[in-house]
């Protein structure tokens, strides 16, 4: 189903009853998640994701604004009406109820012609229990279940209606490392077997990057960019957006555009055409560096950090907003460990510029 | 280790000692007492061992009269007062405005002095000289027959000793209730509502199993707290309880013991060590039942 948001919008009164006024979660939110994708909601914690999940499913009516499914319009219907399931954060199972129990449970409010019988019923979970492969837990209670398995449960009753949206708050937050790495697959897998339009929401940009058709990028309420992962990480619109996206985070500098050349300290790095003189910020992706004892650009180096696969190369620079200058490469190149200072060329696709006042891209 | 095991006894020894004397030792001595046949306070002499004071407990039509009271008492305001106050908790935890005021007037009775409590009653079912009472003017006025609720007939006296105890201990379970509901994570109702679970299946299916641990409390101590019950009787109907027909398996023991008929103390023990095996049962059934129902 495709789902559209028309100017979405959320106040909440302030908590602060000192300061007053209203606090705006979510501001004038446009966009239109085609049917049957993986959408992410990205941003930091406080950005408004969750509020935007909980109007979408109709457990918070938005201030402004309208929500379509499919073009007819959801914004007063109540959540049960909407044919969504959610995914909760702590999952939210029953804790005294079995696994079957809670995945039944969503069937058990059906009324009128709807109503299912018990058979029914179990059919019907133990299908949507096969999805997510936990059969052979249907008599356990929760608390009985590793993180994992409860996620799945949570996922299976979600599913257990056939909802034409499923709604995922954070649903890897709560799991180790390795089990996110496994859920996430999982969680893409049943969405494409499924083929239902999902939304999750996430502060992990990694997590949002690996599995979904689409990003939306939010920050304070506002969404800063929407697209295919890898356009938005090539092609961020500001340098919150570069800042969020990428591990190791992406190197900022102090910049300026002399003569459609770039400076960075008393280095001439790259020619810019078309961009006029004025002070930049520059982003610099860790694999936009190459060594090169030529290079244009220079940093003191600290250390070497050995991946395997690749070598990531720890420096500092006296423009650098950061501490520290991370740049990977190949780890056939050999870095002289005694040098004191490195030189790199830097990839033009790899070097974004940000207006200095307004943080705002500057293409070349 | 092993001198560390000394030192936690030696550690523990005031509270056993005092204990011991206070407890343990009173106890054992009821059980003593109770066994003795023909106990002459005064000489501190008895005839013999056996059941007779059982016995003459058990026949006593004062003492069989108490015990009807009881249970009469328990049976009604055990289950009403818990059944409100879960009604009330819920109210109170889905109402935001005046709910802090709503809770204070609830919360009253359990700061106020149960004698004054009493008082207020007189006020609105004593019969006087001048007045019958604030209730009996209501019932005349829509056309009833007054009623001696103080003196009158048994069932009007019960009637308005259940009511007054059901007012004194309802503000606890109240209060715990209210805290109870108040720590179910909302994340639960969140997932029912996308569901469409109705608000009765979310109360019934949801909160209910989340605060059994308390209402299982809040039964089993109600139950042992009633069947102590006696202050609030002599608050309604005076000292002389055997007169008033009002008499309660405690009353009971402190008339055996200090009551104008009293000064057997072997038949108090006897009353009180039967009433301490009535109390045994039904906390053992209540916890045969709570292990079915109570989820934790």
């Amino acid at each position: 189903m495709k789902v559209q948001l028309e100017n979405l919008t959320k106040k909440f009164p302030n908590r602060n009853k000192k300061v007053g006024g209203e606090v705006v979660a979510v501001d004038h939110f446009n966009f239109e998640i085609p049917d049957g994708e993986l959408v992410g909601l990205l941003g930091p914690s406080g950005c408004g994701k969750s509020t935007a999940l909980f109007m979408i499913c109709g457990l918070q009516s938005p201030t402004e604004g309208k929500i379509y499914f499919d073009g007819e319009d959801v914004t007063k219907l109540p959540p049960e009406n909407r044919g969504v399931g959610v995914v909760f954060q702590n999952y939210a199972l029953y804790p005294h109820l079995s696994v079957l129990q809670n995945i039944t449970f969503p069937l058990e409010n059906l009324k009128g012609e709807e109503k299912l019988t018990k058979e029914q019923m179990r059919e019907k979970a133990v299908e949507a229990a096969k999805l997510v492969q936990i059969e052979e837990l249907l008599e356990r209670r929760p608390n009985q279940l590793s993180g994992g398995q409860q996620q799945r449960v949570a996922i299976a009753r979600a599913l257990v209606k056939r909802p034409k949206v499923l709604l995922l708050d954070e649903p890897l937050s709560n799991l180790d490392a390795r089990l996110r790495l496994q859920t996430r697959e999982e969680i893409r897998r049943i969405q494409q077997e499924t083929g239902i339009t999902t939304i999750f929401v996430t502060h992990d940009q990694e997590e949002a990057m690996s599995i979904t058709d689409r990003i939306v990028v939010m920050k304070r309420g506002k969404v800063q960019q929407i697209g295919k992962p890898q356009e938005v990480y090539d092609n961020p619109v500001n340098l919150f957006v570069a800042k969020f996206l990428g591990t190791p985070p992406i190197n900022i500098f102090d910049g300026e555009v002399r003569e459609e050349k770039l400076w960075i300290g008393e280095e001439e790095v790259l020619s810019v055409p078309g961009v006029t003189d004025q002070k930049v910020t520059v982003g610099i992706r860790p694999e936009g560096f190459e060594l090169d004892e030529k290079g244009a650009f220079s940093c003191e180096f600290s250390r070497v950090e050995v991946m395997g696969r690749d070598v990531t190369v720890v420096s500092t620079h006296e423009n650098c907003q950061g501490t520290t200058v991370r740049s990977i490469i190949q780890a056939e190149n050999k870095v002289d460990l005694s040098a004191k200072k490195i030189r790199f060329t830097l990839k033009p696709a790899k070097v974004l510029l940000f207006d200095a006042a307004t943080d705002d891209r500057i293409h070349f | 280790m092993e001198k560390n095991q000394y030192k936690g006894w030696l550690y523990l020894l005031p509270a056993a000692l005092f204990l011991a004397a206070f407890l343990v030792y009173p106890l054992v001595d009821v059980f003593v007492y109770s066994m003795e046949e023909g106990y002459n306070f005064a000489s501190q002499t008895s005839f013999g061992v056996g059941t007779y004071n059982f016995s003459y407990v058990l026949h006593d039509p004062y003492f069989l009269q108490a015990v009807r009271n009881t249970f009469q008492m328990v049976i009604i305001t055990v289950p009403l007062s818990t059944g409100i106050a879960l009604i009330i908790s819920v109210g109170l935890s889905s109402i935001t405005p005046l709910r802090k005021l709503f809770q204070t007037i609830y919360f009253l009775p359990y700061v106020t002095n149960t004698l004054a409590v009493g008082l207020v009653f007189m006020v609105l079912f004593k019969k006087t000289a001048y007045s019958d009472g604030l209730v009996n003017l209501l019932i005349t006025w829509f056309g009833g027959e007054a009623v001696d609720f103080i003196d009158g007939p048994h069932a009007a006296k019960m009637f308005v000793m259940c009511l007054y105890v059901i007012w004194i201990v309802m503000p606890f379970k109240i209060l715990l209730l209210t805290s109870a509901i108040c720590s179910v994570n909302p994340q639960y109702y969140n997932a029912a509502r996308v569901d469409g679970t109705s608000p009765f299946r979310i109360f019934y299916k949801i909160t209910l199993p989340m605060i059994s641990p308390t209402l299982f409390y809040l039964i089993i101590t109600g139950f042992i707290g009633a069947f102590k019950e006696y202050g609030n009787a002599v608050a309604l109907f005076g000292t002389d309880l055997n007169a008033a027909e009002m008499n309660t398996i405690v009353g009971y023991v402190y008339d055996m013991l200090y009551g104008d008929s009293g000064g057997y103390p072997s038949y108090a023990s006897a009353a009180a060590i039967i009433l301490f095996f009535i109390v045994l049962t039904i906390t053992y059934l209540n916890l045969m039942v709570s292990k079915k129902h109570v989820y934790y």
